[in-house]
């Protein structure tokens, strides 16, 4: 790899793997830009703040000198340069090594009535309470899968929520398994006991999942499958969620092999494409410690600094066994593949039913045949879902730009990089 | 107490912190939901993180702006999309 100052570095995505990956390049001496589609650092870990760690973080960026881009959307990258819109402007970045931290969404799963106003993810109504959605005195239900619900119902609850319920999809039996392998990670196995500590007066439901959201215009309750039978419980606010994704798509606009869904690297965190590296969420579903690891690791690494990168290798190994873990803990039950009726819309932007997608065997021909995933968000949200509900490949080698929706300018602008690369 | 200001959202004015996203002033003013779906359903944010496009409205005259991403400034305006 060679260390080089003045090594030009682009990184997409400010949470915590983008920040780590940007103090490390930009300590080794390198000229970082830290980009961000979000209107802060931080991700959405820390949206709105987040601690003490986060703070340190953010100090540490800011004295590193990298320099930051808010609100900055990334729409095409290709040959050295990355192509993004701000402000609806389009600009142009050139790098010589480029860093993906573009981090996870959550999965959502249809179900009769899921589309109705006041049903959110579940990291989704933590962002939204976060960006000043009022949830005090509101009663919410929070459902769905993995360490998030937990997480957010604490916060909900210390911003004045009334949480009524909380259904987590897998067994208890799984959920205890999990609970005496935490021990090999006392951190986690603390921050997990201290919010069953603060939320043990609310309902913890397990082996329960939504099977209806019922309303005239706005939800009004949920419907859980629980072991013991079916429970309405009345509600302002629903958060649902099914786990994370990784947010791959700009991995694979770029080339990068995807297996089995994430982003694949070497030890030093590089793609499959040479100058691309990736860290965090992207590469595997892991929280926090995973990210800011194998965040310094790309950094370090792009940098040239395989000493310091190789010294973290050890730490990431260890994480890498903790996400397997969490994959096996909450891994989702099959009955889910069974929630979305004929009637029930799977692609919100188009308004595509369940009914409507049947008998297409793939990604491509739903898509051209019924706009299933042509709308806004790109296939973000049905894609995945898809992806769980019929078996189909919503990623390789299908995502074409723009990645993200952006003005004529833009696509003009990064159209003309790739048609003057084409002539050389 | 960090200082409020004044966002309107359709006509509505809404009082505000730094910080606030146009999403929840949105919600804050009472309206509901922010867009028509295709077949006419009212819908509200989805994912919270600009990545659903469900919380997309008018702000200050740019059309289908996702307001979970974009935080007020005093006197925005923000108009839904079909409600």
């Amino acid at each position: 790899m060679g260390s080089e100052r003045g090594r030009k570095i682009v990184v997409v995505g400010a949470g915590p793997a983008g920040i780590a990956a940007a103090c490390a390049a930009a300590e080794a001496g390198c000229a970082v830009v830290l980009m961000d589609d979000n209107p802060t650092a931080g991700g959405q870990i820390w949206r709105g703040g987040g601690g003490r760690e986060a703070a340190q973080w953010t100090a540490r960026l800011e004295a590193s000198g990298a320099r930051c881009w808010y609100g900055a959307c990334v729409v095409s990258a290709a040959g050295g340069t990355v192509v993004a819109e701000r402000d609806g402007e389009p600009m142009r970045i050139e790098y010589h090594e480029l860093i993906l931290a573009t981090g996870a969404r959550e999965l959502f799963l249809p179900f009769p009535g899921w589309t109705l106003p006041g049903i959110t993810g579940l990291g989704g109504l933590q962002a939204l309470a976060r960006g000043g959605v009022p949830v005090r005195g509101k009663r919410v239900v929070l459902c769905g899968s993995g360490p998030l619900l937990l997480a957010v119902a604490a916060h909900l609850r210390e911003h004045g929520a009334r949480v009524e319920a909380m259904a987590e999809q897998a067994d208890f039996g799984r959920l205890v398994r999990f609970a005496a392998r935490l021990v090999r990670w006392p951190g986690k196995l603390a921050q997990g006991l201290g919010l069953q500590w603060a939320l043990r007066s609310v309902p913890f439901l397990t082996g329960a999942w939504p099977v209806a959201a019922e309303g005239r215009g706005e939800l009004e309750s949920v419907l859980l499958r629980t072991v013991q039978g079916t429970r309405r419980i009345a509600c302002d606010w629903l958060g649902c969620a099914f786990g994370l994704i990784p947010n791959a798509e700009l991995a694979a606009f770029l080339g990068c092999r995807i297996e089995a869904g994430v982003v694949a690297v070497d030890e030093w965190q590089r793609t499959s494409v040479a100058h691309v590296f990736c860290a965090g969420e992207p590469t595997g579903i892991g929280g926090l410690e995973r990210s800011l690891t194998e965040g310094q690791i790309a950094g370090w690494a792009a940098a040239g600094q395989e000493t310091k990168a190789r010294a973290l290798f050890g730490r990431r190994a260890d994480l890498h066994r903790f996400s397997a873990e969490l994959a096996e803990a909450f891994e989702l039950r099959q009955e889910l593949k069974e929630l979305a009726s004929a009637d029930t819309i799977v692609c919100r932007c188009e308004d595509v039913r369940r009914r409507e997608l049947a008998g297409y065997g793939g990604w491509r021909g739903a898509k051209l045949q019924t706009r299933c995933g042509m709308g806004p968000c790109q296939g973000r949200i049905c894609g995945p879902a898809c992806s769980f509900l019929f078996g189909w490949d919503t990623l390789s080698g299908r995502v074409r730009p723009p990645v993200f929706p952006a003005s004529m300018g833009t696509v003009a602008a990064a159209g003309e990089r790739q048609r003057r690369e084409a002539r050389v | 107490m960090p200082e409020t200001f004044e966002v309107v959202v359709n006509g509505d004015v809404v009082r505000v912190e730094p910080g606030t996203s146009a999403a929840a002033a949105i919600l804050m003013a009472g309206h509901g939901a922010c867009r028509k779906s295709v077949g006419g359903e009212p819908r509200a944010p989805l994912c919270g993180m600009g990545v659903c496009f469900e919380c997309r409205a008018e702000v200050d005259g740019v059309r289908h702006v996702r307001t979970c991403q974009a935080l007020c400034r005093a006197g925005m305006r923000i108009i839904t999309d079909g409600i």
